[in-house]
């Protein structure tokens, strides 16, 4: 198909689409209404489990079942990108990197802010039911935060640092441990991620029953799991060569 | 204009899609993916936007009084983000690897088969 066909092909798909989308703009709730069943339901649902972030609450604990959906799409990404991108028969890994010169002032900036990070993100993964936060956004800041070690240090330095066996092992039982914790609420509560645990008092560092150990086995598995597929990338980029 | 949040929303998914079409770079096409993606965001977040209302995360002590945008939306689009992020993953592996075996990107020149 030549470009142009392809374009025309298109401009028609999109006309069909984009007029269908503003009639259906047209009839929705208009933009900012006060009309939220859901909410109305969801918010005092959350706040009688104690837990103050609601979409927390939402994600780990009325919406878990999609959450280990949710979670197991990333488990199979990360398998399928380092069956993707594992060397092949005509690749060899490089055991020596040319590293470039850093500035001294980026390794000072680095090293200063790696713990800081580190830090950030476990707070954000442990108090993700209280504040703004959990077991995604904190597993993603404490994996690119270890990267703070290949921006500031070098490449050897982060290998050195990041036992990728343990890793793997740390993604597959943050999954795991979200499939026990619901089959746990199976038979202690007779439903599959039913939050069986004391509600606990409205704030407090241990509350909301199960959603606190939820996002701590989201936030090992997308830590875990985010490092490893960086690494793949990483080793793409740097030290997967054809072997001549 | 009460149904603008909603049209930008549309337009990303769109241009997006056009970026697709248009594409000579499969690192590029994986980026467009990702916009058009953005624009499911945009329409989830602005459904369940409420004017004045407060962010879905209540105070220590007393829940907050007065009205909370709609949460389920957010839960909904933090779900999107983390499958979008997948996609784009398992997409931009796709891409290393058609590089290697083609020596190309560009989604043109890949026509012949090849085992």
């Amino acid at each position: 198909m030549s470009r142009r066909l392809r374009l025309v092909v298109f401009g028609l798909g999109v006309s069909g689409i984009g007029v269908v989308f503003v009639l259906a703009a047209l009839l929705i709730p208009r933009f900012g209404g006060g009309d939220h069943p859901y909410r109305d339901l969801a918010v005092p649902a959350a706040v009688a489990r104690s837990a103050p972030n609601v979409v927390s609450a939402l994600n780990f604990d009325q919406r878990a079942l999609d959450t280990l959906g949710e979670e197991t799409i990333l488990l199979a990404s990360v398998v399928g990108a380092a069956a993707l991108l594992r060397p092949t028969t005509s690749e060899h890994e490089r055991s020596i990197v040319a590293e470039d010169r850093i500035l001294s002032a980026t390794t000072l900036l680095g090293y200063l802010l790696l713990p800081v990070t580190l830090l950030v993100g476990l707070d954000v993964v442990a108090h993700g039911h209280l504040t703004p936060g959990g077991g995604f956004q904190g597993g993603v800041v404490l994996a690119t935060g270890l990267h703070l070690l290949y921006v500031a240090g070098s490449y050897s330095t982060l290998v050195r640092l990041r036992p990728l066996t343990w890793y793997g092992i740390a993604e597959a039982l943050g999954a795991g441990a979200f499939a026990v914790l619901g089959v746990s609420g199976l038979v202690a509560a007779g439903g599959f991620l039913v939050n069986m645990l004391p509600y606990g008092r409205f704030g407090d560092l241990f509350s909301a029953g199960t959603v606190p150990l939820l996002n701590l086995a989201v936030g090992c598995e997308v830590a875990s799991g985010v490092i490893v597929l960086l690494a793949q990338f990483l080793a793409q980029a740097l030290t997967v060569r054809a072997t001549r | 204009m009460n149904m603008f949040p909603y049209l930008v929303g549309g337009w990303l998914l769109l241009v997006g899609c056009l970026g697709v079409v248009r594409s000579r770079d499969l690192v590029h096409t994986v980026v467009c993916v990702s916009v058009a993606q953005s624009g499911t965001y945009v329409l989830l977040v602005a459904v369940g936007y409420q004017s004045g209302a407060a962010a879905p995360v209540q105070g220590e002590g007393t829940p907050v009084p007065g009205p909370v945008v709609d949460p389920v939306v957010q839960a909904l689009t933090l779900t999107d983000i983390v499958v979008s992020a997948t996609v784009t993953a398992l997409l931009l592996g796709l891409v290393i690897q058609i590089a290697k075996l083609h020596g190309t990107v560009d989604p043109d020149r890949l026509n012949d088969l090849r085992g």
